[in-house]
């Protein structure tokens, strides 16, 4: 547990990096159980779902703590193209080797694309939780909505915290 | 995401896991904190070798170690793994009657097992359901060495004490020694026998699945049975418990690298692929050994004679056929989980799921659960829910992975 604790706040203190540049996200299991990446740039909820807005599209996925906590992810439950989704509500799930968990939209909008490959490559949640493994793309209904969402610094103090209370 | 918060997420994991535990996701604060847990003499050697410890039937076990699930699964199969079971409670049943006392409570045909042989079998209730699975070993006929699960450890040891208690009144000789002085290891897989070979003079080759053997391993004396949760050929070593992190070592060692040690995570997804039960999932107190497929761990003498709690209910079922059954699952979509229900073509339930999940080294979705008698025939094709959606299935008969047990050509 002390281990844990200890490579978890370190972490959390360094990782810091720009989204606008192909960031080297952490490859192996072995790597990330430590050190869980956090990028600038992109919003963050208390339910570890992270939010890129470029525009008029959000694009959402589960951050690089959450897939870590997760494990191997063996399944996603993806809603379908222009079904809508609402901040704080569930819109999909994960079903990783040995528990399942619901995925909560950060933002209220119009799903206008799926992040199809999830299908026969669900890992990639894993492997490039902020690239690859995106879920889905969203025409935000409620732009005012990102401003209550965490920043990065915000919200890797929010998972260190999380983490440090057990 | 949700599932509760994402350190619940690790709890949900171990709640798969759990004997007995049948509550809601609770808050964060009702896990025992790291000071309750007990601890195996492993424990430090598994945080030395990277292990993800959590909370397990009151014990502080590794679900997983630098490798994830899924590729430990696969290695068992491909190499072999070493589990640190000595969460799980032995105990000695001694006397000229150990045998007949434990006839009382269980359905094996203990009389009849050879020395050296030992067997699955379970503790029945009153009603005919079960209270554990255990694997039980006749030493001699004045020895029988049994191991039982962690989750079940204070209630079976109770329900033993109590009619040990009865029997010796009535004159009979039976006394028990549990053996919290040594330490369960399990080491399975195709490289077990040659990797333990080097730790041992005694031939293993000679060590058929289900025999059991008191010998020096590694410079200690162990007791050794061919069994194992996995569906592999393998071990499962009692050794005294100041010696298990050298054994560890040492077996560790000797496979140079290939048998790794591996977690409760996969060691779930590895009897799972193997078609076994799970206590406190696939058996529970209100379920039945003939129910539960076990109807071959019923004694053919125990059948005619009886003379174990719930033999009336049992036999009655032998004869009448049980209302529901086990079966095993294939299926698309997310994997089926626990208490996923099942439904015929046409959407009338007809079971429940008990145990589900992927399954590595078939890379598809297997489970276990039961349905009404009639509606259990192997291809039978049924729907299971996820999160109130169905997903189409089917009932397998095989199990899933094909067993490697070592038996005499």
């Amino acid at each position: 547990m002390a281990l844990r604790m200890w490579a978890s706040s370190t972490a959390n203190a360094l990782k810091l990096s720009s989204s606008a540049s192909k960031s080297h996200l952490l490859p192996a299991f072995s790597i990330s159980r430590c050190f869980s990446s956090v990028l600038e740039g992109l919003k963050y909820a208390t339910s570890h779902e992270w939010v890129k807005h470029d525009g008029s599209v959000a694009t959402i996925g589960i951050t690089d703590h959450a897939q870590d906590h997760l494990g191997e992810v063996v399944f996603v439950e993806l809603p379908e193209e222009k079904s809508s989704v609402s901040k704080e509500k569930n819109f999909g799930a994960v079903e990783s080797v040995k528990a399942t968990s619901e995925i909560l939209s950060p933002i209220s909008g119009e799903v206008i694309e799926v992040n199809t490959k999830l299908t026969d490559s669900p890992g990639l949640i894993n492997s490039s939780p902020y690239e690859d493994g995106w879920m889905i793309k969203v025409k935000p209904s409620n732009p005012a909505e990102l401003e209550t969402l965490m920043g990065s610094k915000e919200y890797t103090k929010f998972c260190e915290e999380e983490d440090a209370a057990h | 995401m949700r599932g509760g918060s994402l350190w619940q997420l690790g709890q949900s994991i171990t709640r798969r896991l759990a004997q007995s535990d049948k509550k809601p996701l609770s808050p964060r604060r009702h896990f025992a904190s790291g000071a309750d847990l007990k601890k195996t003499a492993l424990y430090d050697f598994h945080v030395a070798h990277g292990g993800k410890m959590v909370p397990f039937a009151g014990w502080s076990m590794p679900i997983q170690y630098k490798d994830s699930i899924i590729d430990s699964t696969v290695n068992c199969r491909v190499n072999g793994s070493l589990f640190d079971v000595a969460h799980m409670c032995g105990l000695s049943l001694k006397g000229k009657d150990c045998v007949p006392f434990l006839e009382t409570l269980v359905v094996a045909d203990v009389a009849g097992l050879a020395p050296g042989t030992g067997s699955l079998t379970v503790f029945t209730n009153e009603k005919g359901g079960a209270i554990d699975d255990s694997v039980i070993t006749k030493v001699t006929d004045e020895h029988i060495y049994l191991v039982v699960n962690a989750g079940c450890r204070d209630k079976d040891l109770a329900h033993i004490e109590e009619h040990m208690k009865a029997f010796k009144s009535k004159g009979g000789d039976v006394s028990w020694h549990i053996h919290d002085e040594r330490s369960l290891l399990a080491l399975q897989g195709p490289l077990a026998a040659p990797v333990l070979q080097h730790l041992t003079k005694e031939d293993l080759s000679k060590l058929y699945f289900g025999q059991f053997q008191i010998l020096d391993i590694n410079g200690s004396t162990c007791f050794l049975t061919r069994t194992g949760y996995t569906g592999e050929d393998g071990f499962e070593i009692s050794v005294p418990s100041e010696h298990a992190v050298d054994l560890a070592k040492a077996i560790l060692e000797k496979s140079e690298g290939k048998v790794r040690l591996t977690g409760l995570g996969a060691r779930d997804s590895l009897r799972l692929e193997a078609g076994l039960s799970l206590y406190g999932n696939d058996m529970e107190q209100h379920i039945s050994p003939v129910e539960a497929g076990l109807t071959w761990a019923i004694g053919k003498r125990r059948r005619a004679e009886g003379g174990f709690l719930g033999a009336d209910v049992i036999l009655k079922q032998l004869e009448d056929e049980p209302t529901i059954r086990r079966v095993r699952f294939f299926s698309s979509g997310p994997p089926a989980r626990s208490h996923s229900e099942v439904h015929d073509e046409n959407g009338n339930k007809i079971g429940e799921i008990t145990s589900g999940g992927f399954s590595p080294n078939l890379k598809k979705n297997i489970a276990m659960g039961y349905v009404k008698s009639g509606q259990h025939k192997n291809g039978t094709k049924v729907k299971i829910l996820v999160r109130g959606k169905p997903y189409e299935g089917n009932i397998t008969k095989m199990p899933f992975v094909a067993t490697k047990y070592y038996k005499p050509t």
